[in-house]
């Protein structure tokens, strides 16, 4: 614990220079896809690229701006697996009725 | 020999409140995925969805609104940053900043909303296009972020008010911080998703 009586310890990382450059890449990343809507690729390219630029800035605030990336491992342990995997299960309901409108719906 | 649990004790090093946040945002990001899964299955399932987002104003609107959002958890971060080293009123000045962020996150997402509404002739209900169900999800979707952000405005007032009279500590800075940083993740998949993948040039 710090001298001051208020103060938490200091975690080494998680400095100001660190959350700006974190917060200028998220801003870089939003404008890649602002000009990929603009350019409008097509939309398998579109929407694979939005969803993993978006995936990428979510790890970045969560691992930075929500400072799990200076928690212990145990913690993200606990959290992450069970949230990747409650989200596949879903996904795994919505994939095959997903698929076959995407292959039988009227054009 | 020393335990990687630390003795038990405290296996994950965090606070109760810190770690019941945690706890809390991962069931929020659950209900959010669902809806974000069910958004996209009667997008698919509805072969003449419509793209009413015209990439001047409405793409233009939402790229500010989401700078406005991603600057708020820059100026929250900030906020914590100085709670973390005892400056007191420097935190209260960065989390009024990110309140400041966040009212414009409002004001703009309600203009937004009017201008579908008015313009666009989209309710919960019905539009023009002949797909209710694009205003069910897309107000549904939104609305429920937007209820959050407002929420996250007066949860963030009250730590604001209670740090400015010297109360509360660091930690519930940092636990009001990370739901803020939160809604602002959740955007990250809204903003695209919703808005992006339906502009119109």
């Amino acid at each position: 614990m710090s001298t001051h009586a208020e103060a938490v310890d200091h975690v080494e990382g998680a400095t100001t220079k660190a959350f700006i450059t974190v917060w200028f890449a998220l801003l870089f990343m939003t404008g890649v896809e602002v000009v990929l809507a603009y350019l409008q690729p097509p939309v398998l390219v579109f929407l694979t690229a939005l969803v993993g630029l978006s995936v990428v800035k979510a790890a970045l605030i969560i691992a930075y701006f929500m400072h799990l990336r200076f928690e212990k491992l145990s913690l993200f342990l606990t959290l992450f697996p069970m949230l990747i995997l409650c989200i596949i299960l879903m996904l795994l309901m919505f994939m095959p009725d997903s698929n076959r409108l995407m292959m039988m719906r009227p054009r | 020999m020393t335990s990687v649990w630390s003795g038990g004790r405290s296996p994950y090093a965090v606070n109760s409140k810190k770690f019941g946040m945690w706890l809390f945002i991962i069931s929020d990001a659950l209900t959010f995925s669902a809806l974000l899964m069910a958004y996209t299955y009667v997008r698919l399932a509805t072969p003449n969805w419509p793209t009413p987002f015209h990439f001047f104003p409405s793409i233009i609107f939402s790229t500010v609104m989401t700078f406005c959002l991603l600057s708020s958890s820059l100026t929250m971060v900030m906020g914590v940053h100085a709670m973390n080293h005892g400056r007191r009123k420097a935190a209260v000045g960065w989390i009024l900043a990110t309140m400041g962020g966040g009212a414009a996150f409002v004001v703009l997402h309600l203009t937004e909303w009017l201008n579908l509404i008015r313009n666009e002739h989209v309710t919960p209900f019905s539009n023009e296009w002949g797909v209710p169900l694009f205003g069910g999800t897309f107000f549904a979707l939104t609305g429920l972020h937007m209820t959050h952000v407002i929420i996250g405005l007066i949860y963030l007032g009250i730590i604001a008010f209670a740090v400015g009279r010297g109360k509360f500590k660091a930690e519930d800075v940092e636990v009001s911080g990370l739901y803020w940083h939160f809604v602002d993740l959740v955007w990250m998949f809204i903003f695209p998703l919703v808005y992006l993948m339906s502009a119109k040039i």
